[in-house]
Order: C-alpha cells, then sequence, then structure tokens
C-alpha cells in the first residue's frame, strides 16, 4: 500500500498482499491514529472481538428493554421453568427472568472491569513513573510497596474487608480491586521510564524548568500510550474475572445489586439439574472475557508494528512465516493480567 | 551468587513479617468473631461469649496492639492460636496442608508439562491448525474464572454419570474409605480427584501454552538454532536439546511461582468440589470470622511467595549458566 496515493485506495480488506508490511513507519500523512485503526480492522479475530464487546454492551444496556420483565420481579406462575418465548431465557428458583436478571449483571460487570482498568493502569503508570522519574528513596520506597503488594493475598485482602463496604456503595469495591492489581504494570512501566528518562525531549523539558509531573505526564506517559492502552484493555478482562470471582463467594458485589459472578452463585446449587442457569451467565462472562482478549491481542499488533506477532500475521499467507521479528517486547505487557489471573488457581489474585 | 541469594532473602523476610503483621491487623479489625456467637439459640449469656473471645484471643474489645502481640509471641514460638471452634489451629492447618498437596502435586506436574509441551508444539507448528486450534482454546480458558470451569465440569460429569457414581465431584474420598489406602480406597481417591485435578490441569495447561510458544518462538529464529541443526544435529534433537532448553528458562519463575502458589490459590477448585484444604480455608475462615485461621492463611500465602521467590531464584541459577557467573 503506497501511501504517496490519495487516500481512495484504501488497502483492500481480504488478502493482504505479499510484502505489504504495515509496519513501516508512517509517511507525513497516515496519521497514526488511522493507521493503527486500518492495521487493527485487518486483524479478524480483533475485529470479532470488538464487535461482541459492543454486542454485549448493547445488549446489556438494550436487553432490559425488550422484555417485559424486570430483574426485581418474580413470576410466581413459574419457578426453574426452561428457556422459552415467554421467559427468553428461563427462570431461577424465585422466578426471576434470567434473561433480564443476567443483563443486570452484566451491567454492573462490564461497569466495574471499564472503571478497574482505568483505575489500575492510571495508578500504574504514576507510581510506576515517579518511582523510575526520581529515582532514590522515591523509588525504593515505591517499588518497596509494590513488593508488599504482591506479597499480600489480594483476594484474602479484599474479602478480609468486604464487610466494610458490605450496605455502602459497590464503588469501595472497584477502589479495592484497582489498588490491587496494577503492581506489575507499575514495574514494566518503571523499566520503560528509566530508558525514556535520559532521552533529549526529556531532558531538554527538564532544563527548561517544566516541573517534574508535568514532565511525566505530558512527556514520558505518552510515549508509552502504546502499552499502557493495550494494558487498559487487558486489566479490564482481568477485572471482570476477579469481580466474578470474588462476587461468587459473596465478597465483592453486595445484595441489592448485581454482577454476573453473583447471579451464577446464587443458581449454582441448581446447575446440574438446570444447566440453563448456569449456562447463560457464565457464557456471557466468557464472552466478555474472549471479546476483551482479542481486541487487547489486535491493538498490540495494531500499536506495535515491531511485535512479532504484527509481522508474522502480515506474512500469514506466505508459506513460511517469518521468525527473525525483534524480540517481543510487548510480551511482558500482555502477560501481568493473564499472570495475576493465574497467580492463584490462579485467580484468587483478584485479579 | 550466594550474597545476592543471602540479600533477596533478607528482603523477602521483611516482607513476609510485614505482610503477615498488616494481615493479622486487617482481619483483627475488620471481622467480627462475636457475631459467630450471638446468633446462636438458646442466646449465650454475654458474659460467656467474653470469656470465650478473649480465651481465643478474638475479643473485639481489647486493643488489636495487645492482640497481636499475643498472636505473635505464640507464631513465634510455633502456635497459631484458636479456630473460633476452639481447636488448634496448627492440627487444621497440617491437615489442611496434606489435602492441598495430595491435590496439587499430581495437577501440577501434569499441568506443567502438558503446558510446556503444548506450547512448544505449538510455536513450531506456527499458524497450522494445531496451533490455531490451541491458542484459540487458550484464549477461552484464560476468559473463564475458575468456578465456571469447575461447575461446568461437574455439569458435564454428571450427565456422563447419568445417575451413576462413576466420577465424584464432592470431597476426596467416601467417608468409609478414611484412613484407609488400599485399592479400593485408592480408586474411590482416583474417582474423586478426576475432576479437580482436570480443572487445574486444564487452567495451567492453557496458562503455561500461551508462555511458552511466545518464548519458543523467539527461539526458533535464532542463529544458534540453526548452526545446530547445520553441522548435523536432527531436527527433532535441535529443537528440544537446543531450542527448549533455551525456551523453557523464561518460564520457570512463572511455573514455580504459580505451582507453590496454588497451595492457597486453588480455593475455587477446593471449594467447588468440596476438597479441604489450604483454600477453601481461605474462604471460610472469613465466612466464619475466625480472625487466628485468616492471620495463619495470610502469613502461609507470604511464606509461599518466600519459597517460590527464592526457589525460582535458584532454579535459575541452576538452569542457566549465565546467571552463576555474574
Amino acid at each position: 500500500m503506497s501511501v504517496q496515493l490519495p487516500p481512495t485506495t484504501e488497502p483492500a480488506p481480504g488478502p493482504v498482499p505479499p510484502g505489504a508490511d504495515g509496519g513501516r513507519p508512517a509517511k507525513a500523512r497516515t496519521s497514526r491514529l488511522r493507521l493503527t485503526v486500518r492495521r487493527f480492522a485487518r486483524n479478524r479475530l480483533a475485529l470479532f472481538g470488538l464487535c461482541l464487546l459492543v454486542l454485549l454492551f448493547l445488549g446489556a444496556y438494550g436487553g432490559p428493554l425488550l422484555t417485559k420483565w424486570d430483574y426485581q420481579q418474580h413470576d410466581f406462575m413459574n419457578f426453574l421453568s426452561s428457556p422459552s418465548g415467554d421467559h427468553w431465557w428461563g427462570t431461577t428458583q424465585g422466578g426471576v427472568d434470567l434473561f433480564a436478571l443476567t443483563m443486570r449483571g452484566l451491567q454492573k460487570s462490564l461497569i466495574i472491569g471499564l472503571l478497574v482498568g482505568v483505575i489500575s493502569t492510571f495508578l500504574a503508570a504514576t507510581v510506576g513513573a515517579f518511582a523510575a522519574y526520581f529515582g532514590g528513596w522515591t523509588d525504593r520506597v515505591l517499588m518497596w510497596i509494590v513488593d508488599l503488594l504482591l506479597v499480600m493475598p489480594s483476594f484474602l485482602i479484599i474479602a478480609v474487608l468486604s464487610p466494610a463496604f458490605r450496605g455502602s456503595t459497590w464503588l469501595i469495591f472497584v477502589v479495592l480491586l484497582g489498588a490491587f492489581s496494577w503492581m506489575v504494570t507499575g514495574r514494566v512501566v518503571r523499566s520503560m521510564t528509566f530508558t525514556l528518562k535520559d532521552r533529549e525531549f526529556v531532558k531538554a523539558a527538564k532544563y527548561m524548568g517544566v516541573p517534574a509531573p508535568v514532565i511525566i505526564f505530558r512527556h514520558i506517559l505518552p510515549s508509552m500510550a502504546s502499552m499502557l492502552i493495550i494494558d487498559t484493555v487487558i486489566q479490564v478482562g482481568a477485572a471482570v474475572i476477579g469481580e466474578s470471582s470474588l462476587s461468587y463467594f459473596g465478597f465483592g458485589v453486595q445484595a441489592p445489586d448485581v454482577s454476573l459472578g453473583t447471579v451464577i452463585a446464587d443458581n449454582t446449587t441448581n446447575a446440574s439439574t438446570y444447566p440453563w442457569l448456569f449456562f447463560f451467565p457464565a457464557g456471557c462472562l466468557v464472552l466478555i472475557g474472549v471479546s476483551i482478549s482479542f481486541i487487547g491481542d489486535g491493538l498490540r499488533d495494531a500499536l506495535d508494528p515491531n511485535a512479532a506477532g504484527a509481522k508474522a500475521r502480515s506474512s500469514r499467507k506466505g508459506k513460511r512465516p517469518r521468525r527473525e521479528g525483534p524480540k517481543r517486547e510487548r510480551t511482558v505487557a500482555a502477560v501481568p493480567a493473564q499472570a495475576t489471573t493465574a497467580a492463584a488457581d490462579g485467580q484468587g489474585a483478584a485479579q | 551468587m550466594g550474597r545476592y541469594l543471602l540479600r533477596r532473602l533478607a528482603n523477602y523476610l521483611v516482607l513476609v513479617v510485614v505482610a503477615a503483621s498488616l494481615t493479622y491487623f486487617l482481619a483483627g479489625l475488620s471481622l467480627n468473631p462475636r457475631a459467630k456467637f450471638e446468633g446462636r439459640n438458646p442466646p449465650l449469656p454475654e458474659a460467656s461469649i467474653t470469656k470465650t473471645l478473649d480465651d481465643y484471643n478474638m475479643n473485639p474489645d481489647t486493643p488489636i496492639l495487645s492482640r497481636f502481640g499475643h498472636w505473635a509471641d505464640g507464631v513465634v514460638h510455633g502456635d497459631l492460636g484458636k479456630t473460633i471452634e476452639g481447636d488448634d489451629v496448627n492440627d487444621d492447618f497440617g491437615r489442611r496442608v496434606g489435602v492441598s498437596t495430595r491435590l496439587l502435586l499430581i495437577a501440577a506436574l501434569i499441568g506443567s508439562l502438558g503446558g510446556v509441551a503444548l506450547g512448544a508444539f505449538g510455536a513450531i507448528r506456527q499458524y497450522r491448525l494445531f496451533d490455531r486450534f490451541t491458542t484459540l482454546a487458550s484464549f477461552f480458558v484464560l476468559a473463564m474464572p475458575v468456578f465456571v470451569i469447575g461447575v461446568a465440569l461437574k455439569i458435564g460429569a454428571t450427565a456422563l454419570n447419568d445417575g451413576s457414581q462413576t466420577i465424584k465431584v464432592l470431597g476426596e474420598y467416601d467417608p468409609q474409605y478414611a484412613g484407609q489406602w488400599n485399592l479400593d480406597a485408592l480408586v474411590n481417591r482416583a474417582q474423586h480427584m478426576l475432576l479437580p485435578a482436570l480443572t487445574l490441569i486444564i487452567l495451567q495447561v492453557a496458562l503455561y501454552s500461551r508462555y511458552q510458544r511466545s518464548t519458543m518462538l523467539d527461539v526458533l529464529g535464532s542463529d544458534f538454532l540453526r548452526t545446530a541443526r547445520a553441522k548435523g544435529l536432527r531436527k527433532g534433537k535441535a529443537l528440544v536439546k537446543h531450542g527448549l532448553r533455551t525456551a523453557i528458562l523464561p518460564v520457570v519463575p512463572l511455573l514455580v511461582y504459580n505451582i507453590v502458589l496454588l497451595f492457597t490459590g486453588a480455593t475455587f477448585t477446593e471449594k467447588t468440589f468440596g476438597w479441604h484444604g489450604m483454600g477453601e480455608l481461605l474462604v471460610d475462615s472469613i465466612n466464619k470470622q475466625d480472625v487466628n485461621s485468616v492471620a495463619t492463611v495470610g502469613l502461609f500465602t507470604a511464606v509461599l511467595v518466600l519459597i517460590a521467590g527464592l526457589l525460582s531464584d535458584l532454579l535459575y541459577a541452576a538452569l542457566d549458566p549465565r546467571v552463576r557467573v555474574r
């Protein structure tokens, strides 16, 4: 795809012509954003994930309007009825319409996931960048806190603190989840800041007298924006899993509120005999996770042309995949979510 | 190397002490053991509740610092205190560690071997059918919370059983086999073991194979592998001896951390399948407002992190000659 040509020649979707490497440095005309969008759109799995997520959002907020049942309403004629025209996804033991209930839970799970993703990435970026920029004791103290938080069993801590937010707002729960999921990313940001710190544009700003927080937020963090964006997406997925896991045991979202975790937990006793009570909400949960993984993967390839994945993908049609791409630095960024997810069962780490 | 390890050890030890103390403070301040006794019918007299709580060192009215001092003194002398039922935490702890070990040993072994093998093979067959399938499958597995995998397996097993009791879904063994180790008892244990072990294995294979695949891909294009082939090594041998051995290095810390932390991390698996291990204690102790048990879990987890950290440092040094030189 030659970038010199007028924009009428958008790259044809479908089979990518050999040699059309999305990773070439962008020429002046093509903005970074458009390039990213184009590369992202070329990745079918990522596009599929995005559509799926949009559908889930639409379903979560539009779905309740389509059905006549409310998630708090009990249908006393139908207890544990199977999916039918009246109750699309059947009813629970209390006669609540499962579709309405699941959509309500989906809303909360999505919101919590998004909030936690943003909070934890923000925390990670701030702490990591400040630690590396100031170095010395600031660095030592902050990294010690990171180590400490990694040693403390986050699932246990959030669960122990759960009485504190029982009866008050679920936003406290969100803050707690965020507070325990930023550490690994924080370390990555720190090591990236170390290398950025000595670059000319940072030094120039420093000697011009720009205050440190401004340098960090305006010069350093934007330079690693792609990593932060990818991390946010991955954290969202991890947060959804963490939230549902904690809620499953009653340590997360509390009674008047519902999330997918509580919906599954409430119906788990009947799951063997009335499997749809389990499969519909659990299916929604898995779909969130899958769509976010696909989006994260696509974003990584689109934002980071040097990643081995992006190159190999574009040469997918070729007989032999190229493998000599530079070391996939971003794997580190991709890892924490899954790793923390896996740290316990691995789920407990609240993710 | 030795000094480096010692410094790490000292740092870890401080972290463990601080983390365990913090957990105790949080649990002591946040949980309310009195509630456990107040709901009784017939109601217990106030004075006797207070007396019991004092005996167990759980009275919320005692200043937290003096409770902590009492607890810490006990821990230093190897006494973890009393559970809220009045038993020794030590006994409960020992029993549960045994249960967790029996479950985790096999699961961790198969899980890590399977994950490494699957990931490495997927990398060699990059973008072929096998690789596509395993990649997609691991995406799905990693998008699932553990309890979803567990309950799904349970539902599947119930359908497969079709009324019979071939695959057991609850507990570690049937009560009549308690304490026995003959053939019947072993078969019974295996029937119980199948599902929880499978849950853990699926999860670990999915996770490790992702990492192993990406590290293996990095190695596959390397010069030393080409050299190994050029000097006449057969493909399989070159891939395993030169490729896999290098590619497994970055995965080792992950493996160690995950396997060691499974002791308290298998919470969901143990809860779902009714195994009375350490993971279950994590949830149950909080539900029972059992301060001393919660503190024990916190301490145990912190110690596990320490062990995992040291173990992965040691293993890394053993496997990677470059570290030893430094």
